[in-house]
């Protein structure tokens, strides 16, 4: 190792110290014999996890809300993408790609979540401020996607149309269209997959889903019905997974 | 005319099966609107526009009194602190299961040994327990920890421990199979010991890598601790909760901008630190 190396390493170091001591952690008591037993007290009050069969139907409503919640989140994502792509490709002009770029980092730079917290103060409790809040987010990221897209598209098709008297509109939804609208959809269902797990989890400020139960049992101390919920989390995860595995396979074969 | 007009101008070939598709995926998303009480309405509305856009109007100017300032610096800090505790506790769970997953530091693998179904019967738990802790969500953790431990940045530091602990653990593990197995082999083969043939064979080939994913990981643990700090984790999305329960639209948006700056030099710092360290 060279000297730079020692020098990085005791500055990390001395950072990861400095860290526990600002927030006065103190691991040994944080895992002492007290708290541990306190933990494992809790860990145990999870189980067994409550599978009766009302709660099971409530646990597939919010699992079908969570996937509403992402599904709906970003097809208006796709839309409002598009919508903001076409400028922050430059189609109407400098100034106009600089305010869309300028637009959709700031969509993109603020997470779900706090997007998701932001619309509960606006729409109020429930899953329409969770599908804001995703869709907001995924619009930045799509948007940004999709314009480079447009602006890495072969120009030639669109050319020719306009050559041989087409409109300008024409000319884009049949020359410049059929060429980037396949990534378009890759792209959205790909967010789609992250945005599944995602609503899983923003119920936690309140924007419905599963995430709001969770929030829901753990605060009424209903552990049981807390791991089912973790359960159910846990579960619509591995099927996303596995179903999203099993397409591309098929459809890269 | 105008049926001459169309003879000329052949319709889309492809209109018909595009309106189908489109129509079907609406038929599919139609629920979806019932489900998550889809209603713009409720954003536009007489008196819930008027709220909104007297609370929208307090997020400028950005509050910048002495005393906020001073709370979000103080929580700025907090934040940078339970990101780094929380990565360094990752480390410290991770690398023990690392060391017993990682399949060329072996010995039972050179050859049918006393110790091959010990090893088979350690690393399914490890390999399980790893993926426990990382399928769970961090905020999922936190709020679980928030009620174990009590609200605050112990909570925090604990639930980045627990789920980056489990990608560390997987990831460390896949770094060192991917590297040059052949010295810490040679080790092993010679008679030496795990930890041996771990810190002579392995450790120096692999460490840049090692360190580079780590750092890595600390910058999206930055961003993971501002998110908890929303169920009471501490930090600043503590501060963030606290300003939106209020309805204080100037002090959310001071917040923000720091949120955007601290993620912004957590991504420049982590830059650095894996470009010295490559």
């Amino acid at each position: 190792m060279r000297l730079v190396h020692w020098l990085v390493m005791s500055v990390l170091v001395a950072v990861a110290w400095a860290s526990f001591g600002y927030l006065s952690l103190d691991l040994g008591r944080l895992f002492d014999r007290e708290a541990l037993a306190q933990m494992a007290k809790y860990a145990i009050s999870f189980f067994p996890p409550d599978l009766s069969a009302d709660y099971l139907v409530r646990i597939w409503q919010g699992t079908l809300e969570t996937i509403a919640i992402s599904a709906i989140g970003t097809v208006m994502a796709a839309v409002l993408g598009v919508v903001l792509a076409l400028p922050a490709a430059g189609r109407f002009g400098a100034v106009p790609r600089v305010a869309a770029r300028l637009v959709l980092n700031f969509l993109r730079s603020i997470p779900e979540l706090v997007w998701a917290a932001l619309m509960v103060m606006a729409a109020g409790l429930g899953p329409f401020a969770g599908t804001l809040g995703l869709a907001w987010h995924t619009a930045g990221v799509i948007g940004r996607l999709f314009a480079e897209t447009l602006e890495n598209a072969s120009p030639e098709p669109a050319q020719a149309l306009r050559l041989s008297g087409s409109r300008p509109s024409i000319a884009f939804l049949y020359g410049t269209m059929p060429n980037v609208v396949p990534q378009l959809i890759a792209y959205s269902l790909y967010r789609w997959e992250i945005n599944i797990r995602m609503a899983a989890i923003l119920g936690v400020v309140g924007a419905g889903g599963l995430g709001q139960m969770l929030y829901f049992s753990l605060s009424l101390f209903q552990q049981p019905q807390a791991m089912t919920v973790i359960l159910a989390m846990l579960a619509l995860v591995v099927i996303v997974d596995g179903a999203s595995a099993w397409l591309r396979q098929r459809l890269a074969g | 005319m105008a049926h001459a007009d169309s003879a000329l101008q052949p319709r889309d070939p492809a209109a018909l099966p595009r309106l189908a598709l489109t129509v079907l995926v609406l038929a599919l998303l139609w629920p979806g609107f019932s489900l998550t009480e889809f209603d713009p309405a409720v954003l536009i509305d007489g008196r819930s526009r008027e709220t909104m856009g007297k609370f929208v109007s307090t997020f400028f100017p950005l509050e910048t009194s002495p005393g906020f300032l001073q709370l979000v610096a103080r929580s700025t800090l907090e934040t940078l602190a339970i990101a780094t505790a929380g990565t360094v506790l990752a480390m410290l769970l991770a690398a023990p299961f690392a060391l017993v997953i990682t399949r060329s530091l072996s010995i039972s693998r050179i050859g049918p040994g006393p110790g091959y179904w010990l090893g088979r019967i350690l690393r399914l738990p490890a390999r399980f327990a790893m993926m426990f802790f990382r399928s769970i969500p961090e905020i999922v953790w936190a709020l679980l920890f928030v009620r174990a431990v009590g609200l605050g940045p112990a909570a925090g530091v604990l639930a980045i421990g627990v789920t980056y602990g489990g990608m560390l653990g997987k990831v460390y593990s896949e770094i060192l199979e991917s590297n040059d197995a052949r010295p810490a082999a040679a080790l092993l083969e010679t008679g030496s010991g795990r930890t041996a043939a771990f810190f002579y064979g392995l450790w120096p080939v692999a460490l840049p890598e090692l360190v580079s994913y780590t750092v890595y990981r600390w910058e999206c643990a930055v961003r993971a601790s501002v998110i908890m700090g929303f169920v009471g984790a501490g930090g600043l999305g503590l501060q963030m909760e606290l300003s939106m329960r209020m309805l204080n639209g100037g002090e959310i948006s001071t917040i923000l901008l720091v949120f955007l700056l601290l993620v912004m030099l957590a991504d420049a710092v982590s830059a650095i630190l894996r470009k010295v360290t490559a």
